[in-house]
């Protein structure tokens, strides 16, 4: 309760600056929130429902009125920005590009820790809730009845920001898993789309024979992400949280399922070990070199930006299979939330609400690339009927979409995802790098994982 | 004036006086020196006595943060690396250096002032784009490793591969700092008086004798003080592995040098207080071993 002494005399004085009498509803709803929020502050434990804010509240704030920090990396955001300002005339939205996930959680992490310079909203991977939301740094939305938003997104997605007994933002975008694959070589070399895992390897080792300088897969021993969706899709669920208990299993049925398959590229060298995100990989990406690639739904935005003398050569297929049942998971995908020093977090709902939720504010996102999280949004005509130029008129949505109908349920992150991903290339790239066995690298990220997760006070089973 | 009244026979002991002034004019220099090195060590030294936890929050752990900084293998790998760095490193890069600046000073070079510039260039290229550059240059499939394999036939040149990812490493540092120490050599052997050279002339001394005889000893502070600046940058290598890590992240881990440690514990892993314990150890372990250099150096000396 000691933040109280601090925080309300602030709100007060915002508040002041308000003219119309709406605001002091308004006002004696942040404090409230305030007072209710500083209460739960055992973290891990469900907070205190804050008092309601209904949605006039919120609307009738946002026409009141005033001045949010917005942190993000996403592209799309000032286009977004520009619409929600129009909409709502009074309200002022500074927007500070953080560039990329990594740079941003450490940026919002020491803004925290200093506890000034706090954004309002914040965009944070789904991954990353957790490492933010267990400390008791993000504000539960359930008291502005953001709950009432479930129906609106795929069910992956809503679970990934309702955890742990409170809501921590409203999903902006997802990213099920497909196949990209160069069409080119693949003909070039008369190869087979491949539907199952088994097909890919068989058509990994033809295009080797051909062509040794291309590789169907790249993989340079850093993709935490991409191999946590993969063990995801083969049913693997080595995370499991349940409030300050975290079971590690890096040897599960489904991680041992795919640790079998996937030895098969290391051990034969059917993947190359391109850096990924560099310019050479780009390159590869364009000219054929990388011949395929698995991985979120977000892709077709890196391609067109990054490799545009790829284009035309791309398509996309499902996913490939164990068994040739669809099955399908997500890899990357961000949400926004409300940072518990937030000081005007009403308004900060508001924006975030209408961010996500305003069918307005989807259309501008899904405009320039933007893959939404939104059911509307991924059944609607428009989106499954858009033909992309860069993969030859290719009707790509209805691909990826379908993609999301399959998501196996209940997989979880790591409380400290990000650290245990920073570690990734220290355990388990070291079996890419020597060409010894996945399931040993594994092994030796569970045990850093439990060595963590024990000194950050969990009890870790694993 | 302050004397302004006092009986001149009757002055205060100089000493206050002079301290107090001499306070004053160290003042802004204390002022800053407080705030910009002791402030954060003392600061340091108070995070390393807590531990804040995801779970449980913030807690006075008094030296537990050391006792597992002391236990801790991936610390001392990352120590032992840059040992071994500076054990092969520095003598490489400071007798390059030694050669540079001895050949300049001889006058026998043609285009002295050229190499002079051009051996300084590359530690003006600011650390970080060099390493870039390196990089790139590095590359088996689009850089000028790659194309000099090419014209060869065969893989001779393999920078990113375990045996010589550290090798590699050196091969920039030293890229980047052979003129940087080339300058201080080459300054001190400025200061040589001439009569020395006059007198080795006189006594039929060749060149070899003059540089073993009047050069190199003249040059032993210069050295020391290369070496000490040498040993403490290796300690604190950073920039050159925590940058090459993006191009090859299986070999370059993310505990590979005790500083990218330190920064990888708090950034990534949130864990200040560690990495503040482990930024003191390798500080402490960093003075010692450039005070027993230094104490040896100025003993030969005496």
């Amino acid at each position: 309760m000691n933040d109280l002494k601090e925080e309300a005399p602030m709100s007060i004085k915002r508040n002041l600056t308000r003219s119309r009498r709406v605001a002091a509803a308004a006002a004696v709803t942040v404090l409230a929130t305030t007072l209710a929020a500083c209460g739960g502050g055992e973290p891990g434990s469900g907070e205190e429902p804050a008092e309601a804010a209904s949605a006039e509240e919120i609307e009738a704030a946002l026409e009141e009125g005033g001045t949010i920090d917005f942190w993000t990396w996403t592209p799309q955001a000032q286009k977004q920005i520009d619409a929600f300002e129009k909409a709502y005339p009074n309200m002022t939205v500074n927007l500070t590009d953080t560039q990329g996930a990594e740079d941003h959680n450490t940026a919002l992490q020491n803004a925290i820790s200093a506890g000034s310079g706090i954004p309002d909203v914040a965009q944070l991977e789904y991954q990353s809730v957790p490492q933010f939301q267990l400390p008791g740094q993000l504000t539960d939305l359930t008291a502005y009845g953001f709950g009432d938003h479930e129906a609106l997104y795929t069910p992956s997605t809503w679970g990934a920001v309702s955890q742990n007994g409170g809501i921590w933002g409203l999903p902006q975008d997802s990213g099920p898993m497909a196949l990209f694959y160069n069409a080119d070589v693949f003909e070039e070399h008369d190869l087979v789309v491949p539907e199952t895992w088994d097909e890919y390897v068989e058509q990994a080792r033809k295009l080797k024979e051909a062509d040794p300088d291309k590789a169907m897969i790249n993989d340079d021993g850093n993709g935490a992400g991409g191999v946590t969706s993969m063990i995801w899709q083969a049913g693997g669920k080595p995370f499991q949280v349940d409030g300050d208990t975290v079971t590690v299993d890096l040897a599960d049925e489904g991680t041992q399922k795919w640790a079998e398959m996937y030895q098969q590229f290391i051990d034969e060298e059917l993947a190359s070990d391109i850096p990924g995100w560099t310019d050479e990989w780009y390159q590869a990406l364009a000219d054929g070199t990388i011949a395929s690639i698995v991985v979120g739904a977000w892709m077709p935005g890196v391609l067109e930006s990054g490799a545009p003398d790829g284009s035309g050569k791309w398509r996309v297929a499902p996913m490939p299979t164990y068994d040739g049942t669809p099955v399908n998971a997500e890899n990357g995908g961000s949400t926004e939330v409300v940072p518990e020093g937030s000081d005007d977090k009403l308004l900060a709902a508001g924006f975030l609400q209408w961010l996500n939720a305003d069918p307005e504010s989807i259309k501008v996102f899904m405009e320039t690339g933007g893959f939404p999280a939104t059911v509307a949004e991924l059944e609607s005509e428009e989106f499954l009927g858009f033909e992309s130029e860069y993969f030859g008129g290719q009707k790509i949505n209805e691909v990826l979409a379908g993609g999301a109908e399959n998501v196996v349920e209940g997989w979880q992150y790591l409380p400290w995802q990000s650290y245990a991903n920073s570690i990734f290339s220290d355990t388990v790239g070291q079996a890419y790098l020597d060409k010894t066995s996945l399931l040993d690298g594994l092994a030796a990220w569970q045990e850093e994982n439990v060595r963590y997760g024990t000194e950050q006070g969990f009890t870790v089973n694993g | 004036m302050a004397g302004t009244g006092t009986p001149v026979l009757g002055r205060r002991p100089p000493s206050l006086r002079v301290s107090a002034a001499g306070w004053s004019f160290v003042a802004p220099f204390l002022v800053v020196f407080a705030f910009a090195f002791i402030a954060p060590v003392i600061y340091s030294l108070y995070l390393s006595l807590f531990r804040d936890q995801l779970m449980g929050g913030n807690q006075f752990v008094g030296f537990a943060n050391y006792s597992a900084a002391f236990t801790d293998p991936k610390f001392w790998d990352g120590a032992g690396r840059v040992l071994l760095f500076l054990a092969v490193q520095v003598p490489i890069m400071l007798f390059v250096a030694l050669v540079a600046a001895l050949a300049i000073d001889s006058g026998r070079l043609f285009g002295k002032r050229f190499t002079r510039i051009a051996l300084f260039v590359p530690y003006a290229v600011p650390g970080v784009v060099a390493v870039l550059m390196w990089g790139f240059m590095y590359g088996e499939r689009i850089g000028m490793v790659g194309w000099l394999n090419d014209a060869v036939g065969s893989q001779v040149l393999a920078p990113f591969t375990k045996e010589w990812i550290l090798v590699a490493i050196g091969n920039i540092v030293t890229w980047e700092f052979v003129g940087y120490n080339m300058l201080i050599l080459y300054a001190a052997l400025r200061t040589v008086p001439g009569e020395l050279y006059e007198a080795a002339a006189l006594d039929g001394a060749n060149q070899w004798r003059v540089i073993s005889a009047v050069k190199l000893p003249a040059l032993r502070g210069a050295l020391i003080i290369a070496t000490i600046f040498s040993i403490i940058g290796s300690f604190q290598l950073f920039n050159e592995p925590s940058i090459l890590q993006s191009l090859a992240p299986t070999l370059i881990s993310s505990s590979y040098t005790p500083n990218m440690y330190a920064y990888n514990l708090s950034f990534t892993g949130r864990q200040i207080n560690y990495a503040a314990t482990v930024a003191i150890v390798m500080g402490v372990l960093t003075a010692v071993i450039a005070y027993v250099v230094q104490l040896r150096g100025t003993r030969r000396e005496d």
